[in-house]
């Protein structure tokens, strides 16, 4: 009876228990299992949201760098001033004194602001482009000079950074690039509506500069193209064939083994790493020059090879057997079978490929460090054996530089960067999807 | 002729070679009585003679680039006067450097005496003698080496199966380049590394507490001790790319176990994309994003608290650095996530699970392995990214723990080291390298643990 008494309360225990486990458990499950999907869902937020952040940042720093403050001045081309001997020589018209109009013009203006210290401070607000500009302007047209004429002329940066409102005028002075003085200049302008935005066609078309209204990303651009040009064309052969002896015609064995292991680690080698073997290799060992996009190309292509090689060997693989063995049935040769068969068809799987290696060549910056590929570079370069940076580099130079007017220039430099970038890769997609074939 | 013009016409003559290979091919399948008759197609025949008049040119081409500055150098400095031959190796250098831009039509170093202008003429005309000679001797041996192939040309000759051999002869070569690569980064980093243990001790370097390697110019320099020891930097690589790991590995797992097991398609048909994108914004631009925004509004930040934030702290840059590989654990992770068989997650709601207690139990513990994989490659790129520390990171080596300092890591010194003029031979750049052979050994190991890791585990479920 005992027994009977317990038994039948261990079963109503058991029986109970596991209804009541379940059920008792069930709010705190259900609870956990929002709370949890709750947590991954604040995570992809986090990601997604720091991007929104960085893009919007980028964005409201950059687009500013597309205009640059000018000055309205009425210059007066001065014969005795641009060509004193008078003989229009083109030697004695490159080395006049142009920027003399400008500060003529602009203390023309100011006629009360005498003082030689106060006439300094005026001629400052003046950029050293505005002297340039009127050198370019009188050696395309002699034909000006003697006359007078109204000129929008480019400021200097410290102008530029308050018009645009990046620096409040309300600082102590001692806090302000510019003094009260010259801040009253400035705003006596703008209330002539002498004071204008206009669009900053230097940005694109110039060399680096320390005069930041004068500093452009043409060259830093030239050099990152020749860069890529040196890349493709010594990555893309070796990449496709070295993939296709490894997918088509390696024996299996320990070798081909610590090859593939091998390409695998280069791709995950630090890119630091490369720069290194830049440096002591093609530099010091072979003495090719520092600072050109040959070297730099060099080193971009040993480190690229591995992305190309991985995508090119998914893309052979992803070709059917079939294909191969039709080809051979009717009496190819290996080596024809892929040349003729399996190449053309892995083809836009291998260019998919090569654009994203190129993508990420073009956004890398630490081994062109090493490669002394940081020079201040102010030419365009011709060839890529001459001196150059690369748009990374630019953007890491400028964000170096303590001006102001520097940030919108770094923010618009990086955002130019982003829009190769997504223009390569969006190719990249492009080429999927149009050439993806299902077998 | 320069070496480049010599190139183009090796290669014009090989275009002709081509073509008069195949024609020979062509008539004489035309003779034999039909194309059946000829073993190989015309174009392989044209194949065959172009590789036999360009490969023993350019052989002789290259052999000759390499031995012209060699033979030169020998040369010249052997005809210049007793005086000069004898200075030491580095002066002898200079002149002989000098020499070379004369001839070259720069300005030299110094005003050139009558010995050394004697010996540009020397170096000019020996340079145009051995031109002279390479031309020739590349060309007849183009022409003869097409000559010979010419006549091979015949109805039985295989010359498929010579060119076939040949391409994969050069096939081979080109997959050999990636195991030359590590060659190369091994043994430059190596032995620059070899040279720097010669003059400081590898016990110094690894276990030493004290980082400065500004050496002394002068005797009686102040504070110029040049001390090389690493672990400061090792703890601030550790340190940021700790702080790095702990943004990356919750957000990237959560967020890849969201788009696996949660998410529907439409959304995990857009955001994955997005998160990828992240992977793919230079590092430069983390670097600026880090050093301009984050780092003020953590100072800004720290300041409200009351806590003194250095604007480059470890902080900011693991922050950033963190984010940076968000969608790298992110993708891997969801590799290995959806790898894993359907089979398990429908056993385990079979049994009443929910669909958390499905991941934690069941898929999580059958992915682990991929994710620790996942989990170290992301270690590897940590350590070895370098713009954004650069960039953001201080750049003296404190030993601390303190995620508010400013700590340096192993990547800014390599970059600090090494940018700008500077002697090759001091222990100062060859430290970089030093720090450079760690970092690749490092994360030599890390990739190589990681992808055994990774590639094992996915053959278990295919």
């Amino acid at each position: 009876m005992l027994c009977g008494a317990i038994a039948s309360s261990m079963s109503n225990i058991r029986s109970e228990s596991v209804k009541d486990v379940v059920a008792r458990g069930i709010g705190r499950r259900y609870r956990n299992e929002r709370f949890f999907r709750a947590l991954g869902f604040g995570a992809l937020c986090i990601g997604l949201g720091f991007l929104a952040f960085f893009f919007y940042t980028l964005i409201a720093n950059s687009y500013t760098a597309l205009w640059q403050t000018r000055v309205l001045l009425d210059i007066d081309f001065d014969a005795a001033v641009i060509d004193p001997a008078g003989g229009r020589a083109p030697d004695d018209l490159a080395t006049a004194d142009y920027q003399r109009l400008a500060r003529d013009a602009l203390g023309a203006m100011f006629p009360d602001i005498t003082a030689r210290n106060e006439r300094r401070e005026l001629n400052g607000l003046l950029s050293a482009g505005a002297g340039l500009e009127l050198r370019s302007l009188v050696t395309n047209n002699i034909g000006l000079i003697g006359t007078k004429r109204p000129l929008w002329l480019l400021v200097d940066d410290d102008v530029d950074v308050v018009v645009k409102g990046h620096m409040s005028r309300d600082l102590p002075e001692s806090q302000r690039r510019l003094n009260d003085r010259q801040l009253r200049v400035v705003l006596a302008l703008e209330q002539q509506g002498r004071i204008q935005q206009r669009f900053n066609r230097y940005f694109f078309t110039n060399g680096d500069s320390r005069d930041p209204e004068l500093a452009g990303i043409w060259s830093a651009t030239v050099g990152s193209f020749f860069m890529l040009l040196v890349t493709l064309v010594l990555s893309f052969p070796i990449a496709v064939a070295s993939a296709i002896y490894l997918e088509e015609f390696a024996p299996r064995n320990r070798w081909t083994d610590f090859v593939e292991v091998n390409i695998n680690n280069l791709a995950a080698v630090p890119s630091i790493v490369f720069g290194l073997l830049g440096l002591a290799l093609f530099i010091n060992m072979f003495g090719f020059p520092r600072s050109a996009p040959l070297v730099g190309g060099l080193v971009l292509s040993l480190m690229t090879l591995p992305v190309i090689i991985i995508a090119s060997r998914a893309a052979l693989t992803a070709v059917p057997p079939s294909i191969r063995e039709a080809a051979l049935g009717l009496g190819a040769s290996k080596m024809q079978v892929v040349l003729h068969h399996v190449l053309p068809l892995a083809m836009p799987g291998m260019l998919t490929g090569t654009i994203i290696g190129m993508a990420r060549a073009l956004g890398e910056s630490a081994p062109l460090l090493m490669i002394g590929m940081v020079a201040f570079i102010v030419d365009i370069p011709k060839s890529p054996l001459s001196p150059s940076t690369a748009l990374p580099v630019q953007v890491y130079l400028w964000a170096d530089s303590p001006e102001r007017a520097f940030v919108e220039r770094t923010s618009a430099a990086i955002v130019v960067l982003l829009v190769f970038l997504l223009v390569m890769n969006a190719t990249a997609i492009l080429l999927r999807k149009r050439f993806e074939r299902r077998y | 002729m320069t070496s480049s013009t010599l190139l183009i016409v090796v290669l014009a003559l090989a275009l002709v070679a081509y073509y008069m290979g195949r024609q020979r091919a062509i008539s004489v399948a035309l003779a034999a009585g039909g194309p059946r008759l000829v073993h190989s197609l015309p174009g392989y025949h044209g194949g065959y003679v172009a590789l036999w008049c360009v490969l023993p040119a350019l052989a002789v081409l290259v052999l000759w680039q390499i031995v012209e500055p060699i033979w030169l150098r020998s040369s010249v400095i052997a005809s210049l006067p007793e005086n000069l031959r004898t200075l030491p190796a580095a002066q002898l250098g200079l002149v002989y450097n000098d020499i070379r831009n004369l001839v070259a039509g720069n300005i030299s170093s110094s005003e050139p005496g009558a010995e050394v202008m004697a010996a540009v003429q020397r170096y000019a005309a020996l340079r145009d003698l051995s031109h002279g000679l390479v031309s020739a001797a590349v060309l007849v041996i183009g022409i003869v080496g097409l000559a010979w192939a010419y006549r091979r040309v015949r109805a039985d000759f295989r010359a498929r199966n010579r060119v076939e051999q040949a391409i994969e002869y050069l096939l081979v070569a080109a997959s050999s380049v990636a195991i030359l690569t590590t060659v190369g980064i091994f043994l430059s980093v190596l032995l620059e590394a070899l040279r720097f243990f010669g003059q400081v001790s590898p016990l110094d370097f690894l276990f030493g507490l004290s980082w400065s390697p500004q050496t002394a110019i002068r005797a009686d320099q102040v504070g110029s001790s040049g001390a090389f020891g690493a672990v400061p930097l090792f703890t601030g690589t550790l340190l940021i790319s700790g702080i790095a790991m702990l943004v990356a590995v919750p957000v990237g797992l959560m967020s890849a176990i969201f788009l696996a097991e949660y998410a529907n398609r439409r959304l995990r048909s857009w955001a994955k994309p997005m998160l990828e994108i992240l992977a793919g914004i230079p590092t430069v631009v983390y670097g600026y994003f880090a050093a301009l925004t984050v780092g003020p509004i953590l100072r800004d930040a720290g300041s409200a608290v009351g806590l003194s934030v250095a604007s480059e702290s470890a902080l900011g840059a693991g922050l950033v650095m963190g984010i940076m590989i968000i969608p790298f654990v992110s993708s891997l992770s969801d590799d290995v996530i959806t790898a894993v068989p359907q089979a398990l997650r429908d056993g385990s709601a079979g049994l009443g699970a929910t669909r958390s207690e499905t991941i934690r139990l069941v898929v999580f513990p059958a992915a682990l392995p991929g994710i620790v994989g996942a989990i170290l490659l992301a270690v590897s790129r940590a350590i070895g990214e370098t713009m954004i520390v650069v960039m953001a990171a201080g750049l003296a080596a404190n030993l601390t723990a303190n995620p508010f300092a400013a700590v340096t890591t192993v990547t800014v010194q390599i970059v600090t080291l090494l940018v700008g003029d500077q002697e090759f031979d001091s222990a100062k750049t060859l430290a970089a390298f030093a720090l450079g052979l760690v970092l690749f050994l490092v994360t030599l190991a890390l990739n190589f643990v990681a992808l055994h890791v990774v590639r094992r585990y996915r053959e278990q479920y295919e």
